[in-house]
């Protein structure tokens, strides 16, 4: 199964951003292949190398950044990103601002989109 | 290839006003709609408040978007359905939803095809992909 993955909420403040990782890698282990996971509305919030969480939490960008490096395509909305500041200079590394085109592309090519949010 | 045309449904189930969902989700449908996929929006529970007809967001300080509802036709988003028990659920009839365009020949105006719940569920089972807003 080819599946791709939108996120809509922030991290830390809900359950969606760590449902979804959790889904991606269960899938991953499962042998299945990830079109892309795209953040939209306060999404975009996963993927800045400003947060800081205290030592003993998890590191919800860097984990969506190492997931990054293994190849799968995270893309920002850049629409989304720009309302709320957040712009390619405060990305982690292996995320990429891009438009709504490319979650139409993720939608079109993958057998199933998975959504995670309110 | 139309064999491979993927069936891509939004369903609005927020309220147009309060949350961001239905006004970033309104940004995807127009983009997507421009792409070789077979698009379909259905509105139910409080989503059908998107289509009500008369929205005034000044007092809110916010932008409305009852105006691009009103042209979804001319972005060829030409599927747009209606749960008819959300809608009497809220107190609202045909009357009352916005006109989303009009036809070509006859300038008639296009408004919501208003549907039962048994045939949302139909549709819902055809699709590929099911966008929430």
């Amino acid at each position: 199964m080819k599946f791709a993955v939108l996120v809509y909420e922030g991290p830390y403040n809900h359950e969606a951003s760590d449902s979804a990782y959790n889904f991606v890698t269960a899938a991953l282990e499962k042998g299945h292949e990830c079109r892309g996971i795209f953040f939209y509305h306060d999404g975009v919030y996963n993927v800045t190398k400003l947060m800081e969480p205290p030592q003993d939490d998890r590191h919800i960008a860097n984990r969506w950044s190492q997931l990054g490096s293994k190849g799968i395509d995270i893309v920002v909305c850049i629409a989304a990103a720009k309302r709320r500041g957040i712009v390619d200079s405060v990305l982690v590394d292996n995320v990429r601002i891009s438009g709504l085109g490319q979650l139409t592309m993720m939608a079109i090519e993958a057998d199933k989109m998975v959504v995670f949010g309110d | 290839m139309s064999d491979d045309i993927k069936k891509i449904m939004f369903t609005v189930r927020n309220a147009p006003h309060g949350t961001i969902y239905v006004y970033e989700g309104l940004e995807v449908k127009l983009i997507m709609a421009a792409y070789d996929a077979d698009i379909s929006v259905v509105f139910m529970d409080d989503g059908v408040f998107a289509l009500r007809a008369g929205q005034d967001t000044k007092e809110l300080g916010i932008k409305g978007f009852e105006a691009t509802y009103g042209v979804m036709v001319d972005y060829e988003i030409e599927k747009v359905f209606v749960d008819r028990k959300s809608m009497e659920d809220r107190g609202m009839t045909e009357d009352d939803l916005l006109i989303i365009g009009e036809d070509e020949d006859t300038e008639e105006p296009i408004r919501p095809k208003v549907v039962d719940s048994e045939e949302i569920a139909r549709m819902m089972a055809e699709q590929h992909n099911i966008l929430p807003y």
